[in-house]
């Protein structure tokens, strides 16, 4: 059993997993409660900017999927808490670090979704960067999150496919729904590429996550495949990457792209993005008007408790 | 912001994936009361048709071993080899026992 740094440190880089009654050290349970938090309130809130869309999904098909992708992501949220509260930390507590606006969350969930593209390009490109970032989170050395993350993963590549389908289908269509899809795919691309979070040089959680195999790829890693990945599916249908300094690389075997607007990065980070506001205003707005009806289910428990006393 | 502090209790989920085979811890979630766990339970865990039964244990009735005790439960048997049957050297005239 663990019983000091050493011992920890000597299990987790034998890739043994972590339980939640094994001694960790505060850092290792710190870090992880804060990250699984962040990673649950951004299904919650990702399920804001979809959600707007379902009653305008262009056909009874659309809707049902866009209907089940928004339901999977309360799903992923609550599979998150659920492993949170293994650390010794309460549900309520996370959710009113949230609602307050002390805890973060994924910053792309503060750009509006303009158009029905926009649909196409959040599965295509934020649900593709997040897999990107979570398939090696399956393999995160603390057991919960890496069972909840198994789940989530087999849960995701629907949506990316989902997504993608519908720039298929738009780039199909005509002049308008091709320039709706390019349009969509301008404004999210750079957004997603920052979802990686900043560049290693200007990361600080990075080498203590490592060690701990809480992180398996650094930011700039993942972000390389993402631009990897994507060049070709994009190229596939006709759209363009609003990236003139993108090009293939020879020697490196990789994409070469250009600089990420990392003032836009902090400044959405810092609250100021154009849906910050917004969002923890709706979100708030649910809680509260909510409030009622988890007062009445505790009434109802504790009445029916007593007939049966 | 208090009003999510008398919140609902927390419960265990357990799924039977298909017949034939026992129930699997699958995670958490909160509810009011049992009739509600197994109601989320149902949204939460089963919504690829991962399970064909549900059961929900209120989190604070379980007890579990504690790893600071798991020397002293599991290691024991750790000695006792001869418990599996590779142990026993057959004569190569016998295949199968």
């Amino acid at each position: 059993m663990i019983r000091t740094l050493e011992q920890f440190d000597a299990y987790v880089a034998a890739e043994k997993k972590i339980e939640p009654k094994d001694w960790m050290p505060d850092g290792y349970r710190k870090t992880l409660i804060r990250q699984i938090s962040q990673h649950a309130h951004s299904e919650v809130v990702g399920m804001l900017p979809e959600g707007n869309w379902i009653t305008r999904a262009p056909s009874l098909q659309r809707k049902a999927i866009l209907l089940a992708k928004v339901q999977d992501e309360a799903g992923h949220g609550l599979y998150l808490y659920s492993a949170a509260e293994t650390l010794g930390v309460e549900r309520a507590d996370l959710i009113d670090d949230l609602l307050s606006g002390k805890a973060k969350y994924s910053s792309i969930f503060n750009y509006p979704v303009l158009t029905w593209a926009d649909i196409g390009a959040i599965g295509w490109l934020v649900d593709g960067a997040a897999i990107m970032n979570q398939v090696p989170l399956c393999r995160c050395s603390y057991g919960p999150y890496s069972r909840s993350m198994i789940r989530v993963c087999k849960e995701e590549s629907f949506h990316q496919r989902q997504g993608y389908s519908i720039m298929v289908e738009l780039m199909k269509g005509n002049e308008a729904q091709r320039e709706m899809a390019q349009d969509a795919l301008n404004r999210w691309w750079w957004p997603s590429l920052m979802m990686f979070g900043p560049s290693d040089k200007d990361s600080e959680h990075s080498s203590q996550n490592m060690t701990w195999k809480i992180k398996r790829f650094t930011n700039d890693e993942l972000r390389q495949r993402m631009v990897d990945m994507t060049v070709p599916q994009a190229e596939c249908i006709g759209l363009k990457m609003p990236d003139k300094d993108l090009k293939w690389n020879e020697e490196t075997g990789h994409h070469d792209f250009g600089e990420i607007n990392w003032d836009e990065f902090y400044n959405v980070l810092a609250g100021n993005g154009p849906c910050n506001k917004e969002r923890l205003a709706v979100r708030n707005k649910a809680h509260h008007d909510g409030a009622w009806v988890r007062e009445a289910a505790v009434a109802y428990a504790k009445k029916n408790q007593k007939i049966r006393a | 912001m208090s009003d999510s502090k008398n919140s609902w209790p927390l419960w265990e989920v357990f799924i039977r994936s298909k017949q034939g085979l026992g129930h699997k811890h699958v995670g958490s979630l909160h509810a009011a009361d049992a009739e509600m766990a197994i109601g989320n339970a149902r949204d939460v865990y089963t919504r690829r048709q991962e399970g064909v039964s549900i059961w929900v244990v209120p989190a604070e009735n379980i007890t579990a071993s504690s790893p600071e005790n798991a020397e002293a439960l599991f290691d024991p048997a750790n000695d006792k080899v001869y418990r599996h049957p590779t142990f026993f050297v057959l004569p190569d005239e016998v295949n199968h026992m």
